[in-house]
């Protein structure tokens, strides 16, 4: 960490930059994955899938129709949604207005071209189908993160920015698991996952065993070598989180973010990976906390700024 | 089809043309090179600049929404000599005003000797009592200036007001420059146009000589009320062009009258602080306490010389359109010389005889509330309906005080490309000044705004006014003196000059 640290607020906006860029990416991936399977299952239950697509991305569908028309507007197209795509483009776009001044000005290009063309992208989308749409998020996400690594001092803005981005990932691949574990007949099977996560042919590589559900959950939890996996996504969140920490510090005492990250992982590293399938809930469920308690912990020691203070005029009121 | 350039048969005084096909001497080159192009390039050309803006979020925000700023495509020229003029006439504007504000909130000379009424200053609603007797530490108040001017029928630039609280727009300046070289590198290598882009250096350089002296290394920061400003692009772009933190209210604190912001590793002290927000909404404590965009106790942070809030606090007491009535005086009576820029003929409505005048014939003025902004409550009288007069009648009676007169000025044209035709269009120009106490430096040039609609006057972005790039010739291209050269020109055709046609509408904001 430099001496003199950045703005707090700054730092906060580059977090969530980090993890919208990180959920329209991941979200464009998971939906790919459901609608290919509404389109190829003949047996498919089109209810059953959007109600688990909601249920995964944590979205309350209780008021919702379940057919793949509004799904998609809710999960995809709809802006005022802060889960949907759409909604998390423009997350990071509001957040990058307010950090114009920091991120480079090619990201800030890109991300702004990026919003602007999603509405014309939605009108074709709504004729040829959300292939083209989610094809195009994933490759100007992918832009984004390239020039997030290229373009950007990787000082301790970038690690915020890199530290929102995996925990985000870890967040979703979780969701992804857990869709899997919970809802078995209206999700997609283990290969559409693999290719979800961009990981089917790594994971080929690694295993060469096609039909093995307990070997793709290992593979997505546990994989060294996988910037999607979670073991991976944990290794990169505590290394920024210890470029962050001052300098000097040579424990994880007194940083409450790296050690949920060190209690995270030690359950990972350990686990009997023959069984991993059995103990995913449990797992899942504890990676889903943490996520959620990282983030808690950050916001609390780097990004706390007073509530905005009202001053009442004496007499007033 | 080749390029055509409608003729101007408004009577005002059009910069590219001194009669109809026959350009004036700094703009022969410019016209020989869009003249070889034909329309369906000079479109083309147009819709990749806009392509830029958007691409590049070059927006201000109006009702809620983001909008480019248009950029048009044919640049307005102003010689060597002419600029030479303008740029020391604003100089001398400027150290006219910074010496008036010195003495208001100092000794008040000008009072006791009777050049102006107290009055004047003291029922000024921008008049700061907290910033009497604060000395900023290099003297000035005035670091930033934008003088409006427009160039009336006889081709003479007048100002039509002095903004010196935020002025903004600079940052227009300099995107639009950028843009046209990339798009039309092609005009410029004909030309020797002075460059722009030193305006951040020259802004940080005028803000780090303004930090308190006992600051060995002074933290300078940009101060925004946020996202949601219109100007919130611009406060951006000067805070990254000069490598200094971009903040909100929220991220500062004030204690034990030091100013610190907040950060990642604890606080860090600020010295200087370049602000982009309204005295009102500064500091709750002193001003408006129901404002959650300023910092609590900023003032008397200020008034402890523990940090330097740029522009100064009550600046705004010397650009009310009342006082603005005497910056002639200003610059006699404190600098010694003669005014070199002329004010818009204008009248006290609280002296009887001109408040009388104006009574008796209001269609024949313009007539503006003294603290308005963004054209608001200006009746233009030649214009204005039977009601309007009336009212404006009875509310000028009422209180005098609120209200000036002004003669109906045409504003200058300038060929604009609007719908794939080239056509006169309303022009004014703000040039930027920066103080930084030894200097008043003038950034050549300024932002040309331009009302796009066909006798439009409101020069306005938000009224869907465009701007030009503006260019300052290093040499002069001509021999004769170009001031007095061209101040006679005959009508572009027959009909007489419309005088009644055309005013110029207020700034929305000065920012």
């Amino acid at each position: 960490m430099s001496e003199r640290g950045m703005l707090s607020r700054l730092a906060e906006s580059l977090f969530w930059i980090g993890r919208y860029i990180e959920r329209a990416d991941d979200t464009s991936r998971i939906v790919d994955s459901y609608v290919h399977r509404m389109v190829e299952d003949p047996f498919n239950d089109e209810a059953a899938t959007c109600q688990s697509l909601f249920a995964i991305l944590g979205i309350d569908a209780t008021d919702l129709a379940l057919t793949r028309t509004s799904t998609l507007d809710t999960i995809v197209y709809d802006v005022q949604k802060p889960n949907s795509i759409a909604g998390s483009l423009n997350g990071a776009y509001e957040n990058a207005r307010r950090s114009r001044d920091f991120i480079s000005s090619e990201m800030w290009v890109a991300l702004n071209t990026t919003r602007n063309e999603l509405r014309p992208r939605e009108r074709v989308a709504r004729t040829l189908g959300p292939a083209t749409y989610l094809a195009y998020v994933r490759e100007r996400c992918a832009l984004l993160a390239g020039l997030t690594d290229a373009t950007l001092s990787h000082d301790d803005g970038w690690q915020f920015l890199v530290l929102g981005r995996n925990i985000e990932r870890i967040d979703m691949t979780a969701r992804l698991l857990r869709g899997r574990v919970a809802y078995m007949e209206a999700s997609p099977d283990w290969m559409a996952f693999l290719r979800a996560s961009g990981a089917m042919e790594a994971f080929m590589r690694s295993t060469h065993q096609l039909d093995n559900a307990n070997g793709v959950a290992t593979f997505l939890m546990l994989d060294r070598m996988f910037p999607r996996s979670v073991l991976f996504a944990l290794n990169v969140i505590d290394e920024a989180l210890m470029e962050i920490q001052s300098a000097g510090q040579r424990d994880n005492h007194g940083d409450s973010a790296r050690q949920i990250v060190a209690h995270a992982r030690s359950q990972l590293e350990f686990i009997d990976t023959e069984t991993l399938l059995d103990q995913l809930p449990e797992l899942l469920q504890i990676l889903e906390s943490a996520c959620y308690r990282i983030t808690d912990a950050v916001t609390h020691k780097y990004f706390r700024h007073e509530e905005a203070i009202l001053w009442v005029s004496e007499g007033g009121l | 089809m080749v390029v055509h350039f409608e003729s101007d048969v408004s009577g005002a005084w059009n910069e590219m043309f001194s009669a109809p096909g026959v350009a004036r001497p700094m703009y022969q080159g410019l016209l020989g090179d869009l003249t070889s192009l034909d329309m369906v390039e000079l479109g083309l050309r147009a819709e990749q600049l806009s392509r830029t803006f958007i691409d590049r979020g070059v927006t201000f925000a109006h009702s809620g929404e983001e909008r480019p700023f248009p950029l048009d495509l044919v640049p307005r020229i102003i010689g060597a000599l002419e600029w030479d003029h303008l740029s020391r006439g604003i100089a001398q504007r400027v150290r006219a005003l910074e010496a008036f504000l010195a003495d208001v909130y100092g000794a008040g000379r000008i009072f006791t000797d009777g050049l102006m009424p107290r009055s004047v200053v003291t029922s000024s609603p921008h008049f700061c009592r907290p910033a009497i007797g604060v000395v900023p530490p290099n003297g000035v108040r005035i670091a930033v200036a934008g003088i409006d001017l427009i160039r009336d029928e006889h081709g003479n630039f007048c100002v039509l007001e002095d903004n010196i609280r935020i002025p903004s727009g600079v940052s227009y300046v300099i995107e639009n420059r950028r843009a046209m070289t990339q798009t039309f590198s092609s005009l410029f290598s004909n030309h020797r146009v002075l460059p722009v882009d030193s305006y951040p250096a020259k802004l940080l350089a005028a803000l780090v000589a303004a930090a308190p002296a006992k600051a060995a290394s002074p933290t300078v920061v940009v101060l925004s009320p946020g996202v949601h400003n219109a100007a919130y692009f611009e406060h951006v772009l000067l805070a990254r062009m000069m490598g200094v933190e971009l903040v909100e209210g929220r991220d500062l604190v004030c204690r034990a009258n030091h100013v610190y912001m907040r950060t990642t590793s604890g606080e860090r002290a600020v010295h200087v602080i370049y602000r982009r927000v309204d005295d009102d909404w500064l500091d709750p404590l002193q001003f408006r306490p129901n404002s959650v965009i300023g910092v609590a106790g900023l003032v008397n942070a200020a008034r402890a010389g523990n940090v330097t809030i740029s522009n100064g606090l009550g600046n705004g007491v010397a650009d009310d359109k009342l006082v603005y009535t005497y910056v002639p005086d200003f610059i006699r009576y404190y600098l010694g010389e003669t005014p070199m820029l002329d004010n818009i003929t204008t009248y006290r409505l609280e002296e009887a005889e001109a408040c009388a005048e104006v009574l008796a014939h209001p269609e024949d003025y313009v007539i503006k509330p003294v603290d308005g902004s963004g054209g608001k409550g200006i009746v233009i009288g030649p214009h204005a309906s039977a009601e309007e007069l009336a009212a404006i009648r009875v509310a000028v009676a009422a209180s005098p005080r609120n209200w000036i007169a002004q003669r109906p000025v045409a504003l200058s044209t300038h060929p604009t490309f609007v719908n794939d035709k080239v056509s006169p269009r309303h022009i004014d120009l703000r040039p930027f000044a920066v103080s930084d106490g030894n200097d008043v430096w003038v950034l050549p040039g300024g932002l040309t705004r331009v009302a796009l609609g066909e006798g439009e006057l409101i020069v306005n972005s938000s009224r869907g006014g465009g701007s030009k790039d503006t260019w300052v010739l290093s040499e002069e291209l001509v021999t004769a003196p170009l001031l007095t050269g061209e101040v006679t020109q005959a009508p572009m055709d027959s009909a007489p000059p419309q005088q009644n046609d055309e005013f110029i509408g207020l700034d929305e904001e000065q920012q």
